[in-house]
């Protein structure tokens, strides 16, 4: 029976995560932005810096009508929203945010493979979503997506393979025991790589291009209201959260810090994660959207040779060191 | 030991959660893998592909193999039907039946689809009739294990299939550099 109750608490606590921390991020971004360009941004719903803007939002969300188009695929188009925000959930399951077994939910023994087959999933629901809303807008948006997808899948693979044969594991906490400093900057490049990809793979500025909301008017998303809308941008931001954890983890260390693990393990793994969270909304404020051919050539002339040359580079001082 | 002794240690008829749980995702895949190939949607039919290959995902985890299952995520449900998608959806890919989504040789696909079904029952059956996984010590498909048998057993297939993957590989791209040169 304890067991069960363990697992419960676990998967209640993975929840939780996954609730409060997409919500945290979506609101930094709000405040971030607007200080970026020079405005104050939300600042009256709750009083304190608008701080229950996103609540607010919640609740213009879900008293929205749910409306789908008459010539859409129904089932397809409703299903869509889910297929895109569960696999965020699932990953979030393993990612170990402090040292031994009670600060993961669930060790996974393949956790590298479980995480990117889980998050290559997600795209499923924007194809999903751009082929049943019957709109040209939507389905260049999903074909948009896929082609993203195809490109940069293949040096986000590269590169985590290169920090699991760094550390002779594909398991995520086995990675964190393996870990010491001078993986920062032997993995760098790994790491910048990682990073990228993973932003085209979320369709985040710059990367955006399926979604562009000025050409293609939010792409595979173009039809839909309320409360499956909001499913959709909560997946982008628990996405975000996926993206930086997972980048924590492989590249910088997860629970490592300077003063010691001991207890304080989860607030280095947060404080990283949240650095990394602030890049991304930062990159988007600065940075202007990449055409589509500029993207695929930056993911197949510049991060996939990078990954190989990664590889290489971990392959030489892996056989060096032993 | 002979055959009967050994199966007698695990009774038909008396199965455990894991054995029933593994018959019904079979089911459902099943399932799903017919409506795949009799559904008159084309988008719906690679739709449905994505549950009979998740499905075979969950039977790989129920016999313990983990690290074979991510990679069949990986590989086809993430990959594969998503390259298929966006390949029909290129092409024409109409929402709603299309009624000249049939074909001739459904008797014959049919009987080809039973034959290699057949043969590969027969074969499976016949190779692990009395092998039995224990569930309860340790995963006998973790990344570790998998890694040895294929790099120490089944090395000189894995090599071969990697040339042949690249020989396809170069093949596709002289093959579309051809054709680029002709109309060019």
């Amino acid at each position: 029976m304890n067991d069960v109750l363990d697992v419960a608490l676990r998967l209640l606590v993975v929840f939780a995560v996954f609730l409060v921390l997409p919500l945290v991020v979506g609101q930094t971004e709000h405040k971030v932005m607007a200080h970026m360009q020079g405005r104050l941004g939300p600042m009256y719903a709750g009083g304190f810096h608008g701080w229950a803007q996103l609540v607010a939002d919640g609740v213009k969300f879900a008293q929205k009508e749910d409306v789908v188009p008459k010539d859409a695929d129904r089932r397809v188009f409703q299903l869509a929203p889910a297929v895109a925000l569960l696999p965020y959930l699932l990953v979030l399951v393993a990612i170990p945010i402090g040292p031994g077994e009670g600060a993961v939910g669930r060790v996974v023994d393949a956790g590298i493979f479980f995480v990117l087959a889980v998050m290559g999933i997600g795209v499923l629901g924007s194809l999903m979503a751009g082929w049943a809303s019957a709109n040209k807008f939507s389905l260049l948006g999903a074909l948009r997506t896929v082609a993203q997808l195809l490109a940069y899948e293949l040096p986000m693979l590269l590169a985590a393979a290169s920090v699991a044969m760094a550390a002779g594991t594909v398991s995520l906490p086995g990675i964190l025991d393996a870990f010491a400093w001078w993986w920062v900057p032997w993995q760098i490049v790994g790491a910048l790589v990682f990073f990228t990809a993973g932003l085209a793979e979320l369709q985040r500025p710059p990367f955006d291009m399926p979604v562009a909301d000025s050409e293609i008017i939010f792409g595979a998303y173009t039809e839909y209201t309320g409360l499956r809308f909001a499913l959709f941008l909560l997946a982008e931001y628990a996405g975000i959260v996926v993206l930086c954890g997972l980048t924590t983890v492989l590249f910088l260390g997860g629970w490592h810090g300077p003063g010691g693990a001991d207890g304080l393990g989860w607030v280095w793994t947060l404080l990283k994660t949240a650095v990394l969270a602030f890049v991304v909304i930062w990159l988007r404020v600065t940075y202007p959207r990449l055409r589509e051919d500029q993207l695929q050539k930056l993911a197949w002339t510049t991060l996939v040779p990078l990954a190989l040359a990664q590889i290489a580079l971990t392959g030489i001082v892996k056989v060096a060191i032993q | 030991m002979s055959l009967a002794a050994q199966a007698a240690g695990h009774g038909f008829l008396s199965p455990t959660g894991v054995e029933i749980a593994f018959l019904l995702v079979g089911l459902v895949t099943l399932g799903a893998a017919l409506v795949t190939v009799t559904t008159r949607q084309l988008v719906h039919a690679a739709l449905w592909l994505v549950v009979a290959l998740g499905g075979l995902a969950v039977e790989y985890l129920l016999l313990t193999a983990e690290f074979i299952a991510w990679v069949q995520v990986l590989i086809y449900v993430g990959s594969v039907v998503v390259l298929l998608l966006f390949g029909l959806m290129l092409t024409k890919a109409p929402i709603g039946r299309s009624p000249d989504a049939d074909s001739g040789n459904r008797p014959v696909a049919l009987a080809v689809a039973l034959a290699a079904a057949a043969a590969l029952v027969w074969v499976v059956v016949d190779a692990f009739r009395t092998t039995w996984i224990d569930l309860d010590g340790p995963a006998q498909g973790s990344t570790r294990v998998s890694g040895e048998i294929l790099f120490r057993h089944w090395v000189l297939p894995f090599e071969a299939l990697s040339v042949l993957l690249l020989a396809a590989l170069v093949g596709a791209i002289v093959l579309s550099r051809k054709k680029n040169g002709e109309e060019g």
